[in-house]
């Protein structure tokens, strides 16, 4: 099976000016495109070479891994942006937020501090446990919660090529941008399906 | 006593066109700043406090997460500098080229596996031409801002030459072409420092 990556539902300058255009040209059209075609390359002639990309990041390693958990963290993260985003969840997803962090507020301090403060390359989560209790979480480079047995609802990308072009070391400052981004009509969604 | 942002030993702009002067300034003053504060505030209170860094490093293992993160990236920085000059580039001489050419086959080989090593860490973090205990030269590399003077590296010894492959170092000017970036690196080794630490 050939990983493709998925066409973004907004233009390259649509999030502007919170993330440049040059920015996505890189971060998606270079590094999440080279992502899937490590991925096509080295799982040719493996077992993997059928399987879904879920199934290659919880039975793989290595290379094969990285890059197969980097294909999903990416579309995970691009596909819940947009422009004009921003604001609020509603509904169960922002009482599920009250519940487990205290209030919104609290939530997006706590996961903005997770960002801010992971050292070197990875991502931040939201993430819901088995019994659906939600979580924040850190992993480095591709680590993905799935392979923990938690469901991921959103991320945020702290690699520093996710922001060195527009903010440089200044990570939290691109990470106040994020909040501006959010599609929380998609996370909702996704917290509604779990 | 608390350790200081050590000065760059030339200008912001003396690595051009290889390094660009904008890079220069951001990493040392501020990721390098950065990592020589949080030391200072990571080592307050604690044992450590008034250890030179190369005894921070030695026992890194039984202290925070903080002290390694910032003590790497403290003493990497400072080498790094060191090891890059306006002058540089080119191959060393001597002793330490066939130092090389006995451990990796040649200069040209050498140059290979150390570029590799650099481009092939995934994530952040430093590829390092390393001599060990019984006076062997080894490449290795290090994830994020450890390094072969800490107790539990994986590979232990002097580090003679480092490279640095946190995005920060390159993204300016490479973006996602980290190989073109090591290739530039090489054209500003200052092999002369890197010689110096292989006597030693
Ligand atoms: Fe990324
Ligand atoms: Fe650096």
């Amino acid at each position: 099976m050939k990983h493709e990556l998925p066409k973004l539902p907004y233009a390259l300058d649509a999030l502007e000016p919170f993330i440049s255009e040059r920015t996505l040209e890189f971060h998606y059209g270079k590094h999440h495109q080279a992502y899937a075609n490590n991925l096509n390359n080295l799982i040719e002639g493996t077992s993997f070479e059928n399987a879904d990309l879920i199934d290659i990041i919880m039975k793989s390693d290595g290379g094969i891994f990285n890059n197969a958990a980097q294909v999903y963290n990416h579309t995970f993260y691009f596909m819940a942006l947009k422009p004009r985003g921003g604001g609020q969840p509603r509904g169960k997803l922002y009482d599920a937020l009250v519940y487990s962090f205290g209030s919104f507020d609290n939530f997006k301090t706590e996961f903005s501090k997770a960002g801010a403060t992971l050292f070197g390359s990875g991502w931040v989560w939201l993430v819901a446990d088995k019994k659906n209790k939600l979580r924040i979480i850190q992993t480095s480079n591709a680590g993905n919660p799935l392979c923990d047995d938690l469901v991921p609802i959103m991320t945020l990308d702290v690699w520093e090529h996710a922001y060195y072009l527009d903010t440089q070391n200044a990570r939290p400052k691109y990470i106040e941008n994020f909040w501006e981004l959010i599609n929380w009509e998609l996370i909702e969604t996704r917290f509604e399906n779990l | 006593m608390s350790f200081e942002l050590p000065k760059l030993p030339y200008a912001y702009d003396a690595l051009e066109p290889h390094i660009d002067a904008r890079t220069m300034e951001i990493h040392h003053s501020k990721h390098h700043a950065g990592y020589t504060n949080n030391l200072n505030a990571a080592l307050t209170g604690t044992d450590l406090e008034g250890k030179c860094i190369g005894e921070v490093l030695a026992s890194v293992s039984k202290h925070s997460a903080a002290v390694r993160n910032n003590g790497g990236g403290y003493y990497n920085h400072d080498l790094f500098w060191k090891l890059m000059s306006p002058n540089g580039g080119g191959k060393p001489t001597g002793i330490f080229l066939k130092a090389l050419e006995d451990n990796f086959g040649s200069f040209e080989q050498f140059k290979d596996e150390f570029s590799k090593a650099a481009a092939t860490r995934f994530g952040s973090g430093w590829a390092w031409l390393v001599k060990l205990s019984d006076g062997s030269l080894k490449i290795c590399s290090t994830p994020n801002q450890d390094n072969p003077l800490m107790d539990d590296a994986e590979v232990k010894g002097t580090p003679i030459l480092g490279l640095d492959v946190w995005e920060h170092a390159y993204y300016l000017k490479f973006q996602n072409r980290r190989p073109d970036y090591i290739s530039e690196f090489f054209e500003v080794v200052n092999w002369e420092e890197a010689f110096k630490r292989f006597q030693d």
